[in-house]
């Protein structure tokens, strides 16, 4: 029994988050379609107090080794959550002016948060397994969330039948290792694979790595990532962009470097092969978009290559530049997301890329924001896209992947066309005739907006001592607890 | 003896059954087929000693997944004189195949038989004696595995949640029934007259 309770005690973020989106869902279905700006204001303060428990929660393993709460799990829950709630805070204004507000929007990203916290924690196969169909389930609904239109629903079963496929690969693979090993747990594998050389554990790592590719959307997986861009809820998408992504990483971090430590060579080539890809994917893929959303879409395909870069070095400053380069990231693609909602003419949201011309004479305070998160994604420094970049190009280079470094800034290079072509026409280029000028912005979209383009610079300058101790120490504190 | 003549009749019945899912013409009659062979096939895993297994296929498979089967074939529009077609034609096929998978059937068997497998794991074992399969699955689902347990009861949670926001509807002006109401309400409160203007008709709004 004591064991039990000091297992809820270190399992409590997820605990709370689980508790309190059953209360919420009870508060919803009694108090009806009325309650929802209630409702999202409570499950906001719901993943800020779970971030306060991971936070201040003490460390160890639970569960039979199930559930790991160290450093990296920490840090990586205090990001999801919080992006979690920034989500909401996204969604509900917008789900409410297209009228598709419901008290379920909230509830499903808690308890979708709920699942990413397993994944960030996750120690044994199970775990792993339970924790991403957790959280995929509550995606898959969240991306179909507006019913009535025909692209959201295309999306979400687009989303649903491939994640289902991945699931069954994720399987496959985790059986293969536990057939091999006998054993579920990461650190009886990492033991086992130690004493053992077994084709077999290659095999089934391999078919895993394949299956959680999928979920960070990594080429050559990501053939789902733009029509789910473009199809779904422009606020899920900025979740889709940002939590679940943070997530994955990290359980992909820990199962590779907790699991299979030895077998570094062996994942390592595969993972840089994958980054290559998806540098190769998301630079040249970019370049024929019209649509802002699938950009979006191919940007995140290509800074996923630079962040599984990172975890490939196999070092200790490699999870820690992941780590870096995930904070960063999230922090920017908040800034478009918001931006992407804040703008809309004639009350019909600005999808184009074309639609941005003459932004400046509308709208100068976003086209100044939108420029500078178009720098700092490009990689220009000192904005926080350059040190991200920064940082997982040095810890490649210091394992010895200096090539594929230089591959990713050649592909930075091509990515910068579609960036600066956004600065071009918000700036340069005159708003063509016969268009209306844009409505107002709402308030918490423009609010978010401009204060992930002051993160980007010049707080950035500021705030990256900080975000390098943080991610230092969840790297070092690895697995210990 | 007695286990013996509970096998073959089990494995008769369960063969029956499978053959008859195949032939038979009402798709109705299938599915009820294929629920026989489910009993008979739990039946068979009783014999083995794993009970727990025994019960998941009756609750699962007989409990859930037919019952949806007839849901489908009820509900469903589908013409299964033309899914018929082609019967004769892709019959040879079907026969190697089925005829290949008997064949590694009966292989694997023989290969158990004389010697292999069998050697090391000659019957199954309990993980105790003195506590059957229920019993041990429980004692660690509720404490090992409680974690986890419950994380899959999430799971399920959101999958109905997902159904209900995607799939249901308010609409608007359903009279639902008020017990309360209708046990309450006396001669006066009955009826009510209502003046329409000559001429101008009704509509259903102005009723309600």
């Amino acid at each position: 029994m004591p064991d039990l309770i000091s297992a809820l005690h270190l399992s409590a973020p997820e605990a709370t988050l689980a508790v309190g989106g059953l209360v919420l869902l009870m508060l919803g279905a009694f108090m009806g379609e009325k309650s929802v700006r209630f409702i999202s204001a409570l499950s906001v303060g719901l993943l800020v107090a779970a971030t306060a428990v991971a936070v201040t929660g003490p460390l160890g393993q639970a569960f039979n080794g199930a559930y790991v709460a160290d450093p990296l799990a920490v840090y990586g829950k205090a990001l999801i959550f919080l992006s979690s709630a920034v989500a909401i805070v996204l969604g509900d204004g917008w789900m409410r002016r297209a009228r598709i507000a419901k008290f379920e929007y909230p509830i499903l990203i808690v308890l979708a948060s709920a699942g990413m916290g397993m994944m960030a924690s996750s120690g044994d196969l199970i775990s792993l397994y339970v924790g991403i169909e957790l959280h995929s389930l509550a995606l898959y609904v969240l991306a179909a969330f507006h019913r009535d239109d025909l692209k959201a629903s295309e999306a979400g079963l687009k989303y649903f039948v491939l994640g289902a496929l991945s699931s069954g690969l994720l399987l496959y693979g985790a059986s293969l290792i536990y057939g091999f090993t006998g054993s579920m747990r990461f650190d009886e594998i990492a033991a086992y694979a130690a004493a053992n050389q077994s084709t077999g554990l290659i095999f089934g790592l391999v078919f895993l790595i394949c299956g959680l590719a999928f979920k960070v959307s990594a080429a050559p997986f990501h053939m789902w990532t733009p029509d789910v861009y473009e199809g779904a809820p422009t606020p899920v998408v900025a979740l889709f962009a940002t939590a679940p992504k943070v997530a994955a990483m990290v359980l992909i971090a820990r199962t590779l470097e907790g699991a299979f430590a030895g077998s570094h060579d062996q994942w390592a080539q595969v993972l840089i092969l994958i980054s290559l890809i998806s540098f190769a994917v998301g630079a040249f893929g970019g370049l024929v978009q019209k649509d802002l959303q699938r950009l979006l879409a191919y940007s995140s395909i290509a800074n996923i290559g630079y962040a599984l870069l990172g975890i490939a070095a196999g070092t200790t400053a490699g999870v820690q530049a992941m780590l870096v380069f995930m904070t960063l990231y999230v922090l920017d693609q908040f800034g478009f997301f918001a931006i992407l909602l804040s703008l809309s003419r004639g009350g019909k949201p600005i999808r184009k890329i074309a639609d941005l011309a003459g932004l400046r004479k509308d709208k100068p305070v976003t086209a100044i924001a939108l420029t500078v998160l178009s720098l700092s994604v490009l990689g220009m420094p000192p904005l926080a896209g350059f040190w991200a970049k920064f940082y997982v190009f040095g810890a490649a280079a210091d394992a010895g992947y200096w090539m594929v470094g230089a591959a990713g800034l050649v592909a930075s290079v091509v990515a910068g066309f579609y960036y600066l072509r956004i600065i071009k026409l918000m700036w340069f280029d005159p708003t063509p005739e016969g268009v209306g000028p844009t409505d107002a912005s709402p308030v918490e979209a423009r609010t978010i907006a401009w204060a992930s383009a002051a993160f980007s610079f010049p707080l950035v300058i500021v705030a990256i001592g900080w975000i390098d101790h943080f991610a230092g120490v969840a790297a070092t504190g690895f697995g210990a607890g | 003896m007695l286990q013996g003549i509970a096998f073959y009749l089990l494995a008769t019945v369960a063969v029956l059954g499978g053959l008859m899912v195949v032939t038979a013409k009402n798709p109705v009659h299938s599915v009820l087929w294929l629920i026989l062979a489910f009993f008979s096939s739990a039946g068979l895993f009783v014999l083995l000693g794993a009970e727990f297994l025994a019960m998941l296929l009756v609750v699962v498979y007989v409990g859930a997944v037919a019952v949806l089967f007839l849901f489908v074939v009820m509900m469903l529009d589908v013409d299964f004189v033309r899914l018929r077609e082609g019967y004769a034609r892709y019959l040879p096929l079907a026969a190697i195949v089925a005829g290949i998978l008997l064949a590694e059937m009966i292989m694997i068997s023989l290969a158990v038989v004389s010697g292999g497998a069998a050697a090391d794991a000659a019957g199954p074992v309990a993980a105790t004696a003195d506590m059957s399969n229920v019993e041990a699955i429980g004692r660690v689902l509720y404490t090992d595995y409680v974690y986890i347990f419950q994380a899959a009861g999430i799971v399920l949670l959101i999958a109905m949640i997902g159904a209900i926001v995607l799939t249901l509807r308010h609409k608007p002006n359903i009279k639902r029934q008020n017990v309360a109401r209708q046990v309450g309400r006396d001669a006066k409160t009955a009826m009510e007259v209502k003046s329409v203007t000559t001429g101008a008709g009704v509509t259903p709004e102005d009723l309600v």
